[in-house]
């Protein structure tokens, strides 16, 4: 073979199948959504757009409504949003410019570990040793606490379990921690020093640099992280399905109720449904409906990231 | 209290609260290890490697079949994941660079990286174990293997975009064709990296439990057979997690504890990787 047709031949392989692969995530993507779109059908036909707000979830009688799953996962994303965003603004902070130099990288380290523990560890560990402890010291002095309080003895009602909305929400709040953590602190140390240097220059404490300077500067970049966040704690699975107590009965707003989130239904249900109902269809729609959830918060965390990039590139 | 006084107190409470809150986080980090070492370690044996998990009820047995069955599973996945992952990443930053199926796939990648993974185990359930009318290995290793492929992709695209573009005309000026350019040169200087990336997707699948739900299911039995119902480490844990015998449980510890050793010493494998040079 001549040495022309071989630089051809080769550049023919490796671009042709580099092309294939690429347009193989394009195709996964696709193929998620239409498939499931296929499969959800027979219940958005049967069920509409009341599928979204009925509360009545009953497999044996083929009725469903999505409402108590998708409260579920959005309280408890919310909640785990509450809890997640000051902490890691705090760990961000801390890693940035409170740490001695030599302990950033094992602390950095150690925050992102957090990360790598499977979600299945997470909820096994909430259910038999963090439930416990919580419902002991957590819920039932609040509960007490709140007792006589008028709009906070309603969020704070029920049986002290330990297991609820509200656990499944600090749960999701821990793992989520080191996303919006390492996102903060990686768009904290790209601020010019010249900025911050400045700032020091004019007289302002450590806290005053960082809320008037480095914050605002990277805003767009911490939201994008936060979205990140959302995102992964919208999807979790096995660690919500220990935790949230697996009920379909919506029995009013109290954060410690039982509940049930998208991905928590899906696990115990999707293996038992019946395939002659709408039970498997309806599973289906919610999953449809998680993924178009994630991927308009996604999609929100990429624009706000790239708005970053672009200000930073000025 | 003066100004001056007040700002003071302001940067103390702050920079405390931020002690606080890296303490909140590392407290979290230990009590997990703490809990899965004490109870991990009480349930080891060496039965644990050498027989199968037990039935309902009995003493004795171990993990044998989940563990093969979660090795089987991780080591296709990969097989098959990564070069689809590595030539997509490589597509988008030496062919299709500045295009718009690169822009785009670069996007959709972001969506399916941060996506929930228990979606990929329902279309895989949808596409694959429908039309073959049973949950199998090979559908738990295509579920796998959609969660692994962002991984790939996202840090292979990193690290070539890191590489050095005088490297590439360098070569060019040379008469080295691109194909050539590609593997010899900028695949070699982001070796490091992409190691580190497969490293991670691999670390991530290993602990995932969604997306083989309604995929590989589980086994109670050792099989070796892709095609029918595979054990795996995740779902055994999750089963005997919930069940009401206090052997299963203890089995389900000491699969928490192997899995998180694994995952984690993945992890510290992948960050030792991406900060040596070659």
């Amino acid at each position: 073979m001549q040495p022309k047709k071989a630089k051809e031949l080769g550049n023919w392989i490796l671009g042709g199948l580099s092309w294939v692969a690429a347009v193989f995530t394009l195709i996964a993507l696709c193929g998620v959504i239409i498939m499931l779109a296929i499969k959800a059908w027979p219940s958005m036909q049967a069920f509409g757009f009341s599928f979204l707000t009925d509360t009545v979830w009953d497999p044996p009688n083929n009725i469903f409504g999505a409402f108590v799953p998708i409260y579920g996962t959005l309280l408890t994303s919310l909640i785990a949003l509450l809890i997640a965003i000051p902490v890691s603004f705090g760990i961000a902070l801390f890693l940035t410019e409170l740490s001695p130099a030599w302990l950033r990288r094992p602390l950095g380290t150690a925050i992102e570990l957090l990360a790598a523990i499977p979600s299945i560890v997470y909820g096994m560990w909430g259910l038999l040793f963090f439930s416990p402890i919580f419902a002991q010291y957590v819920q039932t002095p609040l509960m007490n606490w709140t007792a006589n309080i008028p709009i906070l003895n309603q969020l704070f009602a029920g049986a002290p379990i330990g297991i609820g909305l509200f656990t499944a929400g600090i749960i999701l709040a821990i793992m989520i921690i080191p996303y919006i953590a390492s996102v903060m602190r990686d768009v904290f140390e790209v601020v010019p020093p010249l900025l911050k240097e400045s700032a020091y220059g004019l007289g302002c404490t450590t806290w005053e640099v960082i809320w008037s300077v480095v914050l605002p500067y990277t805003k767009a970049g911490v939201i994008g992280g936060i979205m990140l966040g959302l995102g992964r704690a919208l999807g979790e699975t096995m660690a919500v399905t220990f935790v949230i107590g697996n009920s379909n009965i919506l029995d009013g707003y109290s954060l410690f109720s039982m509940g049930n989130s998208i991905t928590s239904v899906l696990a115990n249900e999707f293996p038992e449904a019946s395939l002659t109902g709408f039970h498997q269809s309806a599973l289906m729609e919610l999953g449809l409906i998680l993924f178009c959830i994630t991927c308009i918060v996604l999609s929100l965390s990429k624009v706000m990231l790239s708005r970053l990039q672009k200000a930073g590139g000025k | 209290m003066t100004l001056y006084q007040r700002r003071k107190l302001a940067n103390r409470l702050a920079l405390t609260l931020s002690l606080c809150a890296m303490a909140f986080g590392l407290i979290w980090l230990l009590w997990i290890l703490e809990t899965t070492i004490v109870k991990g370690f009480s349930a080891l044996s060496w039965s644990l490697l050498t027989e199968s998990t037990p039935a309902a009820g009995t003493m004795g047995g171990g993990l044998l079949n989940a563990l093969v069955g979660s090795l089987l599973l991780v080591f296709f996945a990969t097989l098959f994941g990564t070069p689809i992952g590595l030539l997509a990443g490589i597509y988008l930053v030496e062919y299709g660079r500045f295009t718009w199926l690169s822009k785009t796939v670069s996007f959709v990648n972001d969506v399916l990286l941060a996506g929930p993974s228990i979606v990929m185990g329902l279309f895989v359930y949808a596409v694959i174990v429908v039309p073959t009318g049973s949950y199998s290995g090979w559908a738990g290793v295509i579920a796998l293997l959609l969660v692994q492929i962002p991984i790939v992709i996202r840090t292979t695209e990193n690290m070539l975009q890191l590489v050095p573009q005088t490297l590439r005309e360098a070569a060019f000026a040379l008469g080295t064709p691109k194909w050539k350019m590609i593997l010899a040169i900028t695949l070699k200087a982001a070796r490091a990296g992409i190691i580190t990336g497969i490293l991670l997707g691999i670390a991530r699948i290993a602990g995932e439990t969604a997306p083989l739900l309604f995929t590989a299911l589980n086994n109670l039995f050792f099989t070796t057979d892709m095609s029918g119902p595979m054990a795996n480490l995740p779902k055994m844990i999750y089963d005997f997690a919930m069940s009401p015998y206090p052997r299963w449980q203890e089995i389900a510890w000491a699969g928490v504890l192997l899995i998180t050793i694994g995952v984690l010493f993945l992890n510290i494998l992948a960050r030792f990787f991406s900060r040596k040079k070659f």
